[in-house]
Parts: structure tokens; sequence; C-alpha cells
């Protein structure tokens, strides 16, 4: 087996994991910015994430023959300060140019906020400035099904963007058609107790088809699985689901979005 | 997959899940004091299971959902609790 993990925040694992990864088949890593857990309390806290994002951990990953690739933003839980979230912002463009960058991510909302809305613009203005690709975050549990709505309404209001290039993830049943249906692709999110379940990703490939998706761990410091994408290709087997068919989903399709960045290239 | 393979393959796994959830629903009414708008919404996205219809995962997705359509002024802190509080 062969498999891309297109989202997980590596910063927050062990080396064993990384271990485990690479038995399990993994053929790259990308990793977007996130929250840490905690709020930082200034930009500079940012410019060393950035700089453990696109040194340090494509060095940790690579001890395993893994390739890492990142994607940095300032996460939508730390939007609400629109004055340290702008400071954040105007790091970005110097890392740009890094060799392991992919583009700007994950952006998107979390409470739905107008301030988190104004940060979600701002970034997706670096990235239309920039030509990057875009990885985005929906918002959780009750606040997903308008934050996704939200989201999409940015985003098709500036025609500078690309729907094919942007992936919108963490989707579920009530908002995989929504990203679907507006040409974006939709990523989703294999978590024990929220997103969706292994059967219930294999559910909406089977409903939705399996064009213009991806499966991803997500693996951070909560809850989570960093082998939670070759466990569901597990799972598709016993669900009698062909090779080829696992391989496009595990493999060949984070690999057809990826690619539109020349930065991404496999070992 | 046939259904009888589907049955096969996870109805042991639903069935644990099943009284799980009848668990947690005794545990709730043993407990002292009142519940809150997360119960309310929890029976009223169990009535979904017996509807007949064929997205059943999407509509109890939807009945958790906060069905607003305008940004809120400012956000009250960072987590999600599950429900929203449709009476509110």
């Amino acid at each position: 087996m062969r498999y891309i993990e297109p989202h997980g925040h590596m910063v927050s694992r062990t080396t064993d994991d990384y271990q485990d990864m690479a038995l399990a088949g993994c053929a790259a890593i990308c990793e977007p910015a996130f929250w840490a857990g905690f709020d930082r309390s200034s930009a500079d806290g940012f410019y060393d994430y950035f700089c453990q994002l696109t040194e340090h951990e494509p060095k940790r990953a690579a001890k395993f023959g893994i390739p890492h690739f990142c994607w940095l933003c300032i996460n939508p839980k730390e939007s609400e300060d629109t004055k340290l979230a702008e400071e954040v912002i105007s790091l970005i463009p110097q890392f740009l140019d890094k060799p392991t960058v992919l583009g700007i991510g994950e952006i998107g909302l979390n409470k739905n906020s107008r301030n988190e809305l104004k940060v979600l613009e701002l970034h997706v203005e670096v990235a239309a400035k920039h030509n990057q690709l875009i990885l985005v975050h929906t918002p959780h549990l009750e606040d997903k099904l308008k934050g996704t709505k939200l989201i999409l309404d940015v985003l098709k209001n500036d025609k500078r963007i690309q729907p094919e290039r942007v992936i919108i993830d963490h989707v579920e049943e009530h908002t995989i058609q929504l990203v679907l249906d507006a040409g974006f692709w939709a990523g989703m999110t294999l978590y024990p107790e929220s997103k969706c379940t292994p059967a219930r990703a294999i559910d909406m490939l089977e409903v939705y088809g399996n064009e213009r998706i991806w499966m991803n761990s997500a693996c951070d410091w909560g809850m989570s699985v960093p082998l939670a994408v070759p466990r569901t290709a597990l799972e598709m087997k016993k669900r009698g689901h062909t090779a080829e068919l696992i391989d496009k989903v595990i493999y060949q399709n984070p690999l057809q979005f990826l690619q539109q960045t020349p930065r991404f290239k496999l070992l | 997959m046939t259904r009888q393979q589907i049955l096969d393959l996870y109805f042991m796994d639903a069935r644990a899940r099943l009284i799980d959830l009848a668990a947690f629903m005794d545990r709730v009414e043993r407990a002292d004091g009142e519940d809150d708008f997360r119960m309310s919404a929890f029976r009223e996205a169990l009535k979904e299971l017996e509807k007949g219809n064929p997205d059943r995962a999407k509509r109890v997705l939807l009945s958790f959902s906060d069905p607003s359509s305008e940004p809120i002024e400012r956000a009250p802190g960072k987590g999600a609790i599950g429900a929203y509080p449709h009476t509110k």
C-alpha cells in the first residue's frame, strides 16, 4: 500500500508516529499551520513556528524517508485578534519561496465571527496575490454548516480564486455536497470522536463519488490517529473496494491536487 | 456489497453503539438536576432515525447545526458544544 497523508500536524506527534507511518506506506506528509492549543503571545511566536514547519520538521520526516510539506497561515482559532493576525499574515510572503511550502492553510472559520471572516479574506488575498493553493479548515460540530456556507461565499465571490486549486477540509454528510457542487476539492478527516469515522468516509465515497476527494488523519495533539488513512484503506478493502480505487483515493487524488504546485515532489 | 454482507460487517458495532446510546440516556436521567438544550437536541436528532429517509446521517448533523447565516459579532471562545440552542 502507498498513501499520502495530506493533513497531519506532525509537530505534535512523536518520532514513533513517523516510523509507523513510514512502515504503513506513507509517501508524503503535508502539514498545515494550526492552533498550538494555546494562544501565541506575539507574531514572533509564529515566525518561529513557520521556521519549524519549513526547516526543522522536513528534517525529522526525512529520517524516515518521508517528504514533508507545509501550509502557512494563522489559524482561525487565533483570528479574533485582527492586529496579531495582520502581523502574522505579513510574515507569510517571505516563507512562500521555501521549497516545501504548498500554499496558504489551514485558513477558514472557527466560531463564524466577523473578525474571523476578515482574517479569512486577508489570507485569500495573499493566496490570490501569490498564486498559492489554499487549504480551508471548516468549523467544528454545530458551527460547521454555517461556516462552510460563509467560507464558500468568500471564495466564490473572489473571481481570482480557482475552485480546483482549493481544498475544503473536514467535510461531513451535511457539507460535502455544497463543496463539490461549487467545484472545490473536499477533504474528509478521520477522527475517533468528531468529524467522521472510516465507515462514514467510505459511505460518502459511495454516495458522492471519488473525484475531488481525499482523506486525512489531521493527527495533532488531540484525540487522533496518525494511521487513520491506511486503516480506512483496510476498511475499504473489507467493503469490497478494489485496490485501484483505494489507491486512487489515498494516493492518486491527493497527488493530483498537490501537484498543482511544482513544489510537491515525491522521492 | 449485499445488505447481508453489510450486516455481517457492521451489525455488531452498530448494536454496541446503540446500547451505549441507551445507557447514556439512562445515565443522564439517573443523575440529579436538569438537563439542557444539548439533550433536547439529542432527542430531536434521534427522531431522524425512524423517519425512513435515506440520508439519516446528514439529517442528524443538520438537526445539531446552527441554522443562522450571519456572522456573529465576536467569538465567545474557541470550542464548539455539539448542539445549537434553537430556543435562544
